[in-house]
């Protein structure tokens, strides 16, 4: 089957049976690598995309069940890096193996997106799908405030304050 | 006979195009009046200094999170005086003929590179030195560095490295034995914080993991290994197999003779990784299970309580007269410890792509040990090591599982068979029922105390897998076990049982099993004796203890000197730690408590508190963790040391309280994440970490040492909280509700 998917604002098709998880149709048909295979049961968040803006584990959502939904990878979520969370997580030197981050990073990025100045409770809330076997919870739950910082600074910077 | 006096390290300069500047560096064995010469020089490391002003520098190690792509390029810019934004850092290929020790284990990075890779970094900048002194006619005295560039103070002039590069490379490099190195006041990239190399790729989701390897015409294989230990295929539904969509191949691999080396199953290679996962559902095998089925967790615990009632086995030491101290002992304290199986579950699933070629292996791999995978794969294909080349990936998690490559020899096997290059992708499922598990353990100790609640024997039978002849892979225990050493009547004993589950190391091996029961065992008895816990310990460590046995010299000009366990500087992070917890300055209220433990493994003194808080109900809530750690006098990147010091607290933690592997007839049980708790962020607590630099010891590794006193720290926080002892793990077994 070929299916038509809206991937970080093009329009992409991709031939997969129907039943494909998202992830691998990213991954093997589009080649965007930066999402990740963890558990494939939706227990460890490596391979978080947003669709329409949600965080949602790619391994499980069947390629059919997408239709015209917006979705973004982390290869999408900023042109050059610049996104608040991508900053941070450089600032705030996250990662030790790294191949969890990108997952960890959507899932953050959903947050932020409704919670602009989450408290620890909802960073807890709204990570805790997402596993980081090297441990570095710390340093996520510092840079998404830190990236809540600089969101702040950066939409005030470009007049494009709410 | 030493060798380590027969090879010298030197150095190699050459012009490259457009004017730069290639140093290299080797050791090679010189020429013994009897042995022939060998082979090519090895490699130690390399540096290009670009007519721009960029420096490239090699990183030749295996990197799997804990830092060596940042941590090794450190060492030579520092003493080469550049800025870190001039250095680029290219990870190179497994070439054992260049490259010296590259692997990635045991902590042992900075303690192998530390002295190695400086004198590097200072040769290349006497050289430069030299260019310049050469290219103003002015005496070499006279000549600093810093960020990149010579100056001449006396006539203000600077010039930029790249600019002499070409001259440099015309000259003889320095001897590396007495190159001068920076005191180190002088440092001015070790000792700061330096992010990882690769963090702008991993948060723009670049391809940098074995997973995200793309070779032209590459297929998807998937491996179903007989889910029992050594077990084989008697059929498969090969055919029905075959005919289902996008399936390009499925064939039965026979494995190695020896099956913790590569197992047998039946491999299916398809168009793409969901073909070949949705044929391996249609999969039907009959498989021969042979010995191993008639093992399992059950098996295990009834087979170690009876080898408690026997006479042990082994003598792993024997000091002086336990039996009889114990008899005259005021006071005699006995406990039976036990700990689970462990997984490694390294978040990226084994994987490796390979391409076989004109009897010519090309493969690129998440491995931590490529020599060993290089071996072995030339020993299951039958073809020349020459023969086969290895690409280092990234690797999403090590933690000790990738020091073993059979996921390589799979890999390599399936590729020859297919004649395509082939990526093996493992599923999770395939990844915890075929790990080389963490062994699980079992201890009855008992100790003696005099009347004044001093410490005067100890006895610890342990109940581990193996052989007669030798312990399963990191089943072990050591002769010098604390408090091994420290007592003048110890005896340490042991008795095994027969093993056919593999098992490996897990990040701090045999410590991250042994610090808990031995430290939460100690624990008891200095409650025993009455004693605070910190000062038993203390007291413990402060008499001067029995002979170590001799270490094993190296033949690499390059080793590092040992690093014994050292009393006083134990002494000094437990007073660290005590300082920094407040430890016994406030009166805890019931149900809130502190732990002490304290380990020594992989060169690193450790020392950690736990602070806990137990509802009545028994809800545990742990509050904090101090660490104190003593690496040596150089933390050389302070960002990373506290991350990797902080993942070990939080990986111990998560250990402890709720991973276990259990087995019945044979095999796993445990399949996925949903059966195998890893710590997730709301349980993620913060851990304080300090490191005492006061000492004249070179540094060493961090990858492992904090790991194993959070256990302990842990356990001995919830008896001081709820008068629960805890001697079995993982603590989701155990009730600890209080009244």
């Amino acid at each position: 089957m070929k299916y038509t998917l809206k991937v970080n604002g093009q329009t992409r098709t991709v031939d997969a049976p129907e039943d494909m998880p998202l992830l691998w149709a990213l991954r093997d048909g589009l080649d965007l690598k930066g999402t990740k295979f963890g558990c494939g049961i939706a227990q460890c968040g490596a391979c978080t995309v947003l669709i329409n803006g949600e965080a949602r584990r790619s391994c499980i959502t069947p390629v059919s069940a997408v239709g015209k939904a917006s979705i973004t990878t982390i290869e999408g979520l900023s042109k050059d890096g610049s996104h608040p969370l991508q900053r941070a997580w450089e600032e705030i030197d996250v990662p030790q193996c790294g191949y969890c981050q990108a997952g960890q990073i959507m899932s953050a990025a959903s947050l932020l997106a409704k919670t602009p100045n989450p408290t620890d409770g909802d960073i807890d809330q709204a990570m805790a799908g997402n596993l980081c076997r090297c441990a570095t919870y710390l340093r996520i739950r510092r840079a998404i405030h830190r990236a809540a910082e600089l969101g702040k600074t950066t939409a005030s910077a470009t007049g494009s304050g709410k | 006979m030493s060798t380590a006096l027969s090879r010298r390290s030197f150095l190699r300069a050459s012009a490259i195009a457009g004017g730069g500047l290639l140093l290299t560096s080797f050791w090679e064995p010189l020429e013994a009046a009897t042995a022939p010469k060998t082979a090519d020089p090895v490699l130690n490391a390399f540096i290009r200094i670009h007519p721009d002003g960029t420096v490239t520098i090699a990183s030749k190690n295996p990197e799997i999170g804990q830092g060596v792509k940042t941590m090794l390029p450190m060492l030579i810019a520092d003493e080469l005086d550049l800025e870190w934004k001039q250095v680029r850092v290219e990870q190179v290929g497994f070439d054992p003929k260049r490259y010296e020790n590259q692997w990635a284990g045991g902590s042992q990075a900075v303690p192998n590179n530390w002295m190695p890779l400086r004198r590097v970094g200072a040769a290349g900048r006497s050289m430069l030195v030299a260019a310049a002194a050469k290219t103003w006619k002015v005496p070499e005295s006279e000549l600093t560095t810093s960020k990149g560039k010579v100056h001449h103070k006396k006539s203000g002039r600077s010039i930029s490295y790249g600019q002499l590069a070409a001259t440099a490379a015309t000259l003889t490099p320095p001897d590396l034995a007495s190159v001068k190195l920076k005191d180190p006041t002088e440092f001015t990239i070790i000792g700061t914080p330096i992010p990882g190399v690769d963090n702008r790729s991993i948060v723009t989701g670049k391809p940098l993991f074995g997973i995200d390897v793309t070779v032209p015409g590459m297929k998807f294989a998937t491996f179903l290994k007989c889910p029992v230990y050594g077990g084989k295929v008697k059929s498969a539904n090969l055919e029905q197999i075959r005919k289902m969509p996008g399936v390009l191949k499925a064939f039965v691999v026979e494995g190695s003779t020896d099956s913790n080396e590569f197992g047998a199953g039946v491999a299916i290679v398809a168009d793409g990784f969901w073909h070949a996962q949705t044929a391996r559902k249609a999969l039907q095998v009959t498989w021969d299970e042979g010995e191993t089925a008639k093992q399992g967790t059950s098996v295990f615990d009834a087979r170690a309580a009876a080898l408690f009632k026997e006479p042990p086995q082994k003598s792993l030491r024997k000091d002086g007269d336990v039996k009889a101290a114990l008899a005259k002992a005021a006071k005699v304290i006995t406990a039976e410890y036990s700990y689970p199986f462990l997984s490694h579950a390294q978040l990226e699933p084994q994987n490796c792509t390979a391409h076989f070629a004109d009897g010519k292996l090309t493969v690129w791999a998440p491995t931590q040990t490529p020599e060993d995978g290089r071996e072995l794969v030339a020993k299951v294909l039958g073809i020349k090591e020459d023969d086969i080349t290895i690409h280092l990936t990234r690797s999403g998690g090590g933690f000790g599982r990738r020091l073993q490559n059979d996921y390589m020899a799979e890999a390599a096997w399936i590729a020859r068979e297919t004649g395509v290059p082939v990526k093996l992708l493992w599923t999770r499922e395939d990844d915890f029922a075929h790990d080389f598990y963490r062994p699980g353990g079992y201890h009855a100790f008992s100790a003696g105390l005099d009347a004044s609640g001093k410490l005067t024997a100890f006895r610890d039978h342990f109940i581990s897998f193996g052989t007669e002849k030798e312990f399963a892979p990191s089943a072990a225990m050591s002769s010098t076990e604390f408090p091994a050493r420290f007592l003048p009547d110890l005896a340490l004993e042991a008795s095994v049982m027969p093993l056919g589950i593999p098992t490996g190391a897990l990040r701090a091996p045999r410590s991250n099993a042994l610090c808990f029961a031995f430290q939460s065992f100690l624990d008891e008895v200095a409650h025993a004796a009455g004693k605070d816990p910190l000062a038993f310990r203390r007291a413990l460590l402060s008499v001067t203890p029995l002979p170590a046995p001799p270490s094993t010299p190296s033949n690499s000009p390059n080793a590092p000197p040992p690093t014994p366990f050292d009393p006083a500087r134990m002494i000094g992070v437990l007073d660290l730690v005590a300082e920094k917890s407040g430890w016994g300055k406030q009166k805890l209220p019931r149900g809130t408590g502190m732990g002490v433990a304290f380990y020594f493994s992989h060169r690193g003194h450790f020392a950690e508190v736990a602070q806990v808080t137990v509802s009545k109900k028994g809800e545990l809530k742990i509050d904090k963790v101090w660490v104190a750690g003593d690496i040596g006098s150089v933390v050389i990147n302070p960002s990373n040391a506290e991350n990797q010091a902080q993942g070990a607290v939080l990986d111990g933690l998560s250990e402890a309280l709720g991973q276990e592997m259990t087995f019945e007839n044979g095999r796993a049980v445990q399949s996925n994440f949903h059966q195998y708790a890893l710590m997730r962020i709301p349980d993620s607590v913060p851990v304080e970490v300090h490191f005492r630099r006061g000492a004249e010891f070179p540094p060493t590794g961090l990858g492992e040492p904090a790991l194993p006193p959070a256990v302990p720290a842990l356990t001995n926080a919830i008896f001081a909280a709820t008068g629960k002892r805890v001697r079995s793990l993982p603590l989701t077994k155990h009730d600890l509700s209080w009244s």
